[in-house]
């Protein structure tokens, strides 16, 4: 549907060398290293804004389906170099004026950002080496452009720092106070949070296998454990710091409740995951009941009981962070941040967050990675 | 009669079955207190006198589940519904921003769906962050919110809302996606062979094809979008609330106000769930599902 | 082999420019063990108001050729027209319409609202779509089950709300991917008798994929034979069978010399590979 004058604008491979001969040619003319950095001489906005209009134009065209030059390389470099110029150029002014050509440089590198990722969503990048790299740097890409932002529109305006520090802020406070976040974790997560999900799922796994033994405990037990997940369970939280006190335990006995349901409910349904047409054979067999458990049943409840201990792994880090709002000895995650807040130390407050972050997913990953290894069978981890 | 014999007696068999450990248990947390009381004052009660005596502290470790029968009915039934004691009250003010924040969180989750399904770039950018970030303990966020939106003068329910929303847009999201791109080859095709448009493809195949995914995801978002809500009371010291009400008992030892509380925030949650269930089933119906 | 593989005598009974024309086609998928050669140097010419049939074992490309004409997918060799236009344009123009080997009737929808669908992705008036529904529910005899949903219907009542589907827009072209292959064989014979009819009725080109060799010939005025690795044409039978089909022609010897013919052209096919 393009005009066919539009679509020479960007078709054409000469299209390319110009990109780089700008990028080549505004490195060289930038006072990089000098402050206040991106106010050069007047006609390098004469670069800047074919640069950005040229930015837009392959991205319209792009959604119109109009088939285009390999640009990534171009981009990708564009990038490279002009972020580290927004960034270094932002301690120039902050909160005054923003230097020639701030704005506009800004939104090119946003936009080439967006352009470099759509770049690699498209076909080439679905398969093979190009497919695994595009996977993860797509993601990656994005999140830096939602960093890169952040920290540009949070300095240029001035945003207070309670409302929301900066990246490099949070960055900085990480980096300086790695002991008391290591305190933390270790009273969190290494005691609260292991000691419960253990307990919890362990709990949840044996009643699982007397519920599966006995028909009427089991017809009992689910609607109940299926109802339950859907309590605020975390509400227990302060019963269990009166009953068990300031420290660890208490939150360990809150994440042994909630961890226990959706272990029940989902070994549960996972012992009867195995076919009938196997539980036939098994009978042939004459196998016993505990023999088909540890043959067949368990084997093939192997994928629910994963799903429950994923969905656990989350779960433990909630209650135990949460628990620790209701009252904690002076090391915590939870207890960090309920008084950080109340301090009005928000990049610890961040900090903290991005380390329960952290330790979340290296959880949940741990798992999945066992997963991998104990469910290789099952065709949702074969087919990749 | 199935019914009856394959779910009513057996859940209210393990039921009842549970309110009796919660008797014993009742008993025998609360009797070290009973004991010194009574040693102290002197006096030797009978066993059952004993028994009868640690079900009816004032301050029990753990009420006897009529303590908290009764206190529910009190705070629930026999108040006025405008009073600051009134179980009703708190149930309606965690209720109300549970409810905004849930129907924003559904409406984001809806959209961000649609563009993932829709836009490649948007797929590839987001989704990972998406399936990541349910394994992140959002609800650490949630007392920073609440201080830093109190900071610049935003309070009451906005913020509680707020945290809601975020905890219920992660599962729509999911499921919606899932949802969107549950049409078979079959279907897509025949919608090519119609030529028909992007906006007409979402509108006549995807969205009724992810309704039943919509619901699904719509009963775990509800449950996260109370939670959210209750958390979202706490660290303000907020005077309205479950959650508020559940902090105020922990600070003067109220057990029994406590698992009132509790038992409220519970039948809010249950009810929440299967209003969702039952609106579920009968669009399920109305849009031709097969009863089951 | 190369005389089975001639391109095709122009159409009995057509004058007119042909309605697809497909010279030297061919379609290959890359996978990851390999190309597959899906289609290979297809000619084949159908003329207005021809019923013809592919047939051919599995793999042999019939079905992947009825998505090339349907721009479902794209050839990699040679050229293709439909109405004298690119399978894509013709798509655009919605000049076709399309059976699915399985129903796929939307669940949420009644069968009314079912044959509706293509109605108001086109844009038509309600007063049109109505009478339209009305129109096509009665070609297909499913008058009566407007207001009922998929499941209500019996497979084979749901695989004719399916043609009615694809007929309510009135294109002249009607392509079959095996539409009947999930039914069983006396509700197929009826099936099959009533399409004759409606071909009868409607004069629209149909083109249908099918691997019973009875039903081929049952209702083709012209057969294609297919056979696999790569997905060629073997043969091009064109019917000696009059308009007017009752069942029990199909014991005729006219009948089975030609059911004979395609036969010998499926082994031709076969002996070929293995």
């Amino acid at each position: 549907m393009s005009t066919p004058r539009k679509m020479n604008l960007v078709d054409t491979a000469f299209q390319r060398v110009l990109l780089f001969l700008i990028i080549i040619l505004t490195l060289l003319f930038y006072p990089l290293l000098e402050p206040p950095y991106l106010s050069g001489p007047g006609w390098q906005s004469v670069l800047i804004l074919p640069l950005l209009a040229y930015i837009i134009l392959v991205l319209v065209q792009r959604y119109r389906g109009t088939a285009l030059p390999p640009v990534e390389m171009g981009v990708g470099l564009f990038l490279l170099a002009y972020v580290p110029i927004c960034l270094s150029s932002l301690r120039g002014f902050d909160g005054e004026e923003a230097p020639r050509n701030y704005w506009t440089t800004v939104a090119a590198c946003a936009l080439a950002a967006w352009l470099l990722n759509d770049l690699l969503s498209g076909p080439k990048y679905r398969t093979g080496w190009r497919g695994t790299f595009a996977k993860f740097a797509v993601p990656a890409i994005f999140s830096l452009t939602l960093l890169f932002l952040w920290e540009v529109l949070v300095r240029a305006f001035n945003v207070p720092f309670v409302l929301l520090p900066p990246p490099s802020a949070i960055g900085v406070r990480i980096a300086n106070s790695l002991p008391v976040l290591a305190a933390d974790v270790n009273q969190t997560i290494f005691k609260a949070v292991f000691a419960g999900y253990a307990m919890g799922c362990a709990a949840g796994f044996v009643v699982a296998i007397l519920a599966d033994r006995f028909l009427f405990l089991r017809r009992g037990l689910l609607p109940i454990g299926n109802m339950v997940s859907a309590l605020p369970i975390i509400g227990i939280a302060p019963i269990m710091v009166m009953w068990f006190g300031f420290d660890w335990q208490s939150k360990a006995a809150v994440v042994v409740v909630m961890t226990f349901f959706p272990m029940l409910v989902n070994t549960v349904a996972g012992l009867t995951a195995a076919g009938h047409m196997e539980r036939d054979l098994m009978r042939t067999y004459a196998s016993s009941y505990w023999q088909t458990l540890f043959k067949l049943r368990l084997p093939a409840a192997m994928p629910f009981i994963f799903n429950a201990l994923k969905i656990n792994s989350t779960l433990a880090l909630i209650g135990a962070i949460v628990a620790e709002f209701f009252g904690t000895p002076v090391v915590g995650m939870g207890f960090r941040i309920s008084t950080e807040v109340g301090r009005m130390n928000v990049d610890m407050v961040w900090a903290e967050i991005a380390v329960a972050a952290l330790a979340g997913s290296v959880f949940y990953g741990v798992i999945a990675l066992a997963e991998r290894a104990v469910t290789f069978w099952h065709p949702s981890i074969r087919g990749g | 009669m199935d019914r009856l014999r394959d779910k009513i007696v057996p859940v209210t068999a393990i039921l009842l079955g549970i309110v009796a450990i919660w008797y014993v248990g009742a008993y025998l947390m609360n009797a070290p207190f009973q004991r010194d009381l009574d040693r102290r004052a002197g006096e030797t009660p009978t066993f059952s006198e004993f028994v009868a005596k640690t079900m009816t502290q004032p301050k029990p470790t753990l009420p006897a589940p009529h303590q908290v029968a009764v206190n529910f009915f009190e705070n629930t039934f026999l108040r006025k519904v405008t009073s600051a004691r009134s179980l009703v009250y708190h149930a309606w003010v965690t209720l109300s921003s549970t409810l905004a924040g849930f129907a924003l969180g559904t409406a984001l989750g809806i959209a961000i769906a649609v563009g993932i399904v829709h836009v490649a770039t948007l797929d590839r950018s987001l989704m990972p962050w998406i399936i990541a970030s349910q394994t992140i303990p959002i609800l650490a966020l949630a007392p920073m919110i609440i201080v830093v939106l109190a900071a610049i003068g935003v309070t009451g329910l906005i913020p509680k809302a707020l945290i809601s929303t975020y905890l219920s847009f992660f599962p729509v999201a999911v499921g919606m996606v899932k949802g969107l791109r549950s049409p078979d080859m079959l279907h897509l095709d025949l919608m090519r062979t119609y030529n028909a448009s992007g906006f007409q493809s979402l509108m006549k195949l995807r969205l009724p094809a992810s309704v039943p995914y919509l619901f699904a995801s719509m009963k775990v978002a509800v449950a996260a979008s109370l939670v959210g809500a209750i958390v979202g009371e706490l660290p303000t010291g907020a005077v309205a609330g479950i959650g508020a009400k559940l902090l105020n008992g922990s600070y003067y030892s109220q057990t029994i106000d406590m698992f009132s509380a509790l038992l409220a925030g519970s039948l809010v949650a249950i009810m929440l769930v299967m209003t969702v269930d039952v609106v579920g089933r009968s669009v399920e119906r109305a849009m031709g599902a097969r009863p089951s | 082999m190369n005389a089975l593989a001639s391109p095709t005598q122009p159409a009995t009974a057509t004058v007119t420019a042909p309605v697809i024309e497909a010279t030297g086609l061919g379609l290959t998928f890359e996978t990851g063990d390999g190309p597959v050669h899906a289609l290979s140097n297809v000619d084949l010419a159908i003329g207005k108001g021809e019923f013809v049939s592919f047939i051919g074992p599995s793999g042999c490309g019939k079905t992947t050729f009825l998505r090339v004409i349907a721009d479902l997918e794209q050839p990699t060799a040679g050229r293709i027209t439909v109405n004298g236009m690119s399978p894509e344009e013709a798509r655009r123009q919605r000049a076709y319409g399309y059976v699915f080997q399985a129903a796929g009737l939307f669940p949420w929808r009644t069968i009314e609202r079912n044959v509706a669908l293509p109605l108001e992705i086109m844009g038509y008036s309600k007063a049109e779509v109505a009478q339209r529904i009305a129109r096509t529910l009665d070609l297909v005899n499913l008058t009566g089950f407007e207001k009922k949903f998929p499941w209500q219907l019996s497979g084979g009542m749901q695989q004719r709300a399916s043609i009615a589907r694809a007929l309510a827009f009135d294109a002249d072209l009607l392509l079959m991917d095996e539409p009947f292959g999930a039914l069983d064989e006396i509700v197929r014979d009826h099936l099959n008798e009533q399409l004759l009819q409606l071909w009868d009725r409607t004069n629209k080109t149909i083109c249908f994929v099918t691997h019973s060799i009875p039903e081929a010939v049952y209702l083709s005025t012209k057969i294609v034979v297919m056979s696999p690795r790569p997905g060629r044409v073997t043969d091009v039978i064109d019917s000696t069978l009059p308009k007017e089909r009752p069942l029990d022609i199909r014991e005729t010897p006219e009948f089975l010399a030609i059911a004979a013919r395609v036969r010998d052209g499926l082994r031709a096919g076969h002996s070929y590979e293995d």
